[in-house]
């Protein structure tokens, strides 16, 4: 991210319309498989999580580990208005972001205090006990029989689509603020906060905003899932492991503190889980099927341990790898 | 005109009084030393005029403000830059972009901020290393990193703290020739920290010594390095004053 390439590349560059471009076409290739078609829609639903995630943890340095907090007041958003008044919960994709974005404020007030570590176990906390509260809390949100909705159409495309739009709208809007004043301090704030102040750098005021643009798009996300799935319970919209822990897979595997690392790691995820949740598209026995997690796991040890910059901030490395074995078998 | 006031400015940690009732004045214009044995407080006066401590009583005034309450990035905004002893580069941002962030403090704009980090870059001798990771420089880069972006925050005060430790000699001749530039070109006010007798005697016009936290004496550096109490608390009681002199050439 150097200064002289943001002055003279364009929000969107010539490859990202290629991206742009295949994404639209993606859907109709998979015309004979709404099976697929529902895969790729998750994926825009990670893509949105992930880079919401990253734009806190990547470019900002405040590791979340509760971004199920966010995900899940925007999904219930929908969820409360349908169940309470007969509101299509459609209204829930304008208003879960700005409702996730107060909430997150309002944990930021608690949470901002701590520094590493210490906000991890904070954002954690506060994820866990939002799921215990819309648990119990029967008449809010009917507890843990959850809230169900028939969902309004039955073709993917539409759901695609939007999911499509909401993926790129995160996407591009992070880029165009770390293109911007606001990304220099985010990432003046990352490396150190105490560098950052001497800099006249109002360190809570722009941890704040990172917080806002970060819940709005993880509010968005979870009341996009409610009106795809047509269900939700606090045990998944609110669940550390699959969802707050994925959100932080999918950013490291894919790269943290890129702007395409949320979305090729999204991508991966998605695949890597529904190949071992289905046994191997039915390949391989089906007691395969319980081990996505030790997948997950193994994976992020990997990327860890051999590209800890995750498969977009490592790409330079994992081509000359590539390029290095093609040579050796040449010879 | 003065620039920056202290008025008996304690700090104390719990028993240890760190800094005790230490007051000075900074004109404009000035290179003021400060100078005093390890843990004598320099650092820690830096970090109550900047406000990364708070101060335990005591006046801080700038410019005829006080800005003792201020907070740390207000203050920095007010025009009051430093330098970190221990050097807090942004590791994984580029030297530029380094620099960048800082010059936002003044600039709205991006073309803004880059023609600053441009001048900065030119006037601490970067150009080399302006596409380098800011982790991957050797020290002395690192300290004049450190100088470019305080610059860079366009102060009319800067704090340095010991920019000078850990230079060879070289090196040391080129940090000297900066910091009297910052003065001479550029106009700003200095108060600098620093151990190296070479630098301290060579530039400051007034030298203000502490120990324990106290003042014990302030003058020209002629007048302070002749001062019996400094030399015995700064220097030890056996210097031999006339070399501590000679070190200025």
């Amino acid at each position: 991210m150097t200064v002289k390439q943001t002055k003279t590349n364009p929000l969107i560059e010539k490859k990202e319309w290629i991206i742009i471009g295949v994404a639209i076409i993606l859907p109709f290739i998979f015309n004979f498989s709404p099976y697929i078609q529902g895969l790729l829609i998750f994926v825009t639903m990670w893509v949105v999580l992930g880079t919401s995630w990253n734009l806190l943890a990547g470019y900002t340095g405040l590791v979340s580990f509760g971004h199920a907090a966010y995900f899940g007041v925007g999904a219930y958003v929908g969820g409360m208005l349908y169940f309470h008044f007969h509101i299509s919960p459609w209204w829930g994709l304008l208003l879960g972001g700005p409702v996730a974005v107060v909430f997150g404020y309002l944990l930021g007030l608690m949470v901002f205090r701590l520094r590493g570590p210490y906000f991890a176990l904070g954002t954690l906390a506060t994820a866990e006990i939002l799921r215990i509260i819309f648990g119990q809390e029967e008449w809010l949100t009917n507890g843990h029989n959850g809230i169900l909705y028939i969902t309004t159409w039955v073709s993917k495309y539409p759901y695609y689509f939007i999911g499509l739009a909401i993926a790129l709208g995160s996407i591009f809007s992070i880029k165009a603020v770390m293109r911007s004043k606001s990304g220099f301090y985010f990432l003046s704030i990352r490396e150190d906060e105490d560098a950052a102040e001497a800099l006249g750098i109002d360190t809570k005021h722009y941890k704040n905003i990172a917080t806002v643009i970060s819940t709005f798009w993880a509010g968005t996300a979870g009341a996009f899932y409610m009106i795809y799935m047509g269900f939700i319970d606090p045990e998944v919209v609110f669940s550390l492991h699959n969802i707050s822990i994925v959100t932080i897979l999918v950013g490291i595997i894919g790269g943290v503190g890129t702007i395409w690392g949320p979305a090729v790691g999204a991508v991966i995820m998605v695949f890597v889980q529904e190949i071992f949740r289905s046994s191997f598209f039915s390949l391989a026995p089906s007691w395969v099927s319980g081990m996505h997690e030790l997948a997950f796991g193994l994976l992020v040890i990997l990327v860890i341990l051999y590209m800890a910059g995750g498969v977009v901030g490592d790409w330079d490395l994992i081509k000359k790898v590539l390029r290095f074995k093609r040579a050796e078998i040449q010879e | 005109m003065s620039i920056m006031k202290l008025e008996k400015v304690t700090k104390n940690f719990g028993g240890l009084t760190a800094v005790d009732h230490i007051s000075f004045e900074v004109q404009e214009g000035e290179i003021f030393g400060l100078i005093g044995p390890n843990g004598s407080g320099k650092t820690t006066t830096f970090n109550l005029i900047n406000h990364y401590y708070t101060v335990s009583s005591g006046h801080i005034i700038f410019k005829g403000q006080e800005i003792t309450h201020n907070k740390t990035f207000e203050i920095a905004r007010m025009g009051i830059g430093r330098t970190f002893q221990v050097v807090k580069p942004l590791k994984r941002l580029t030297v530029e972009d380094n620099i960048v962030a800082a010059a936002f403090a003044r600039e709205a704009s991006f073309a803004g901020a880059r023609q600053v980090a441009n001048e900065m870059i030119d006037f601490c001798n970067l150009e080399e290393v302006r596409q380098k990771k800011a982790g991957g420089l050797p020290i002395a880069g690192r300290k004049r990193l450190e100088i470019a972006r305080a610059l860079a925050t366009r102060p009319t005060l800067l704090l340095l703290d010991e920019t000078a430790a850990g230079l060879n000699p070289s090196e040391l001749d080129e940090a000297i020739d900066i910091i009297k530039n910052i003065r001479n070109k550029l106009g700003i006010t200095i108060i600098i920290v620093e151990h190296i007798m070479k630098v301290i005697m060579n530039i400051s016009d007034r030298i203000h010594a502490i120990a324990h936290g106290a003042t014990i004496a302030e003058g020209s550096p002629a007048e302070v390095a002749k001062n019996p109490t400094v030399i015995e608390a700064y220097l030890g009681s056996d210097y031999n004053v006339e070399s501590f002199l000679n070190a200025k050439d």
